[in-house]
């Protein structure tokens, strides 16, 4: 059944989108934050996809991990903070806001799509069950 | 007399199944298509993921000629060669072209997808609507 298979591949899509739009939501949270939960500043954290093979002929898509970004933290000048160095500087969390923005729309637009493209296999669906009735 | 009207059923059933098998060969590779598709959309974000896609015509007459679901042999042409054998089950995936490279290595286009994706729907409820006249007509002619 390709059309049920169709299900399971948006589907994936869904779940790995919807994780994506989650560490952005928690990047932007954070896009302030000097201390993170470890104690260090917090680092921006990026899912990166990966293709699954579902059923013979469709590739779904999850989550292979999630990365910590590497660049280094925006310095603040606030020598009253009790986390600042010799210099009166402290070390904020590397997250790029606006490249977040970036991150969270094309979730959401992917998000869309997949969620529309499961509407279409739907009415495909019902179109095929109410086959030779009236 | 039993196994005439046996016969004759069968005829009959053999009948039904040819007028409809070229709407229900379509269907299938349609809905085929439209997995693929929709892994395609689905993968918009995958590095390194290639879209790929049926070329509808080719698979549609290589399905009606039964070369899908028969069983596939290595042709050999000395003694010594392996033989292997195997059953294709689906068409042939290729993989699209190219429009503009992307640095992940993504091939996938998604205004193209979107456009394959509501033309093969279109086309599915198309075969639908065939297969429904179909039985319309048999219908007909059964009540009289």
């Amino acid at each position: 059944m390709s059309m049920l298979n169709v299900f399971n591949i948006a589907g994936s899509a869904l779940n790995a989108q919807s994780v994506r739009l989650n560490t952005t939501a928690s990047n932007m949270a954070n896009a302030e934050s000097a201390v993170g939960a470890d104690g260090l500043p917090y680092k921006a954290k990026q899912v990166v996809f990966q293709a699954v093979q579902m059923g013979p002929s469709g590739q779904g898509v999850r989550v292979q991990q999630v990365v910590e970004s590497a660049a280094p933290g925006r310095m603040a000048y606030d020598p009253k903070s009790p986390a600042a160095n010799a210099e009166g500087y402290v070390t904020m969390s590397n997250v790029d806001v606006v490249e977040e923005m970036v991150n969270m729309i094309s979730a959401s637009r992917a998000y869309q799509t997949n969620a529309e493209v499961m509407t279409t296999a739907k009415t495909l669906m019902q179109r095929t069950i109410a086959l030779g009735q009236g | 007399m039993f196994e005439e009207l046996l016969n004759g059923v069968e005829e009959m059933n053999v009948q039904l199944d040819n007028a409809l098998r070229f709407h229900q060969t379509a269907l299938n590779l349609r809905a085929q298509r439209q997995e693929v598709i929709a892994a395609n959309i689905a993968n918009a974000d995958t590095p390194n993921f290639k879209a790929r896609d049926i070329e509808f015509g080719s698979a549609l007459s290589g399905a009606l000629q039964g070369r899908v679901g028969r069983p596939i042999a290595l042709s050999t042409t000395s003694a010594r060669h392996l033989n292997a054998s195997g059953v294709a089950t689906s068409p042939q995936l290729m993989y699209r072209g190219e429009e503009q490279s992307s640095v992940d290595g993504n091939t996938v286009n998604m205004d193209t997808e979107r456009a394959s994706f509501a033309e093969n729907a279109v086309h599915y409820e198309a075969s639908l609507t065939f297969i429904s006249g179909m039985l319309k007509t048999m219908q007909q002619a059964v009540a009289g």
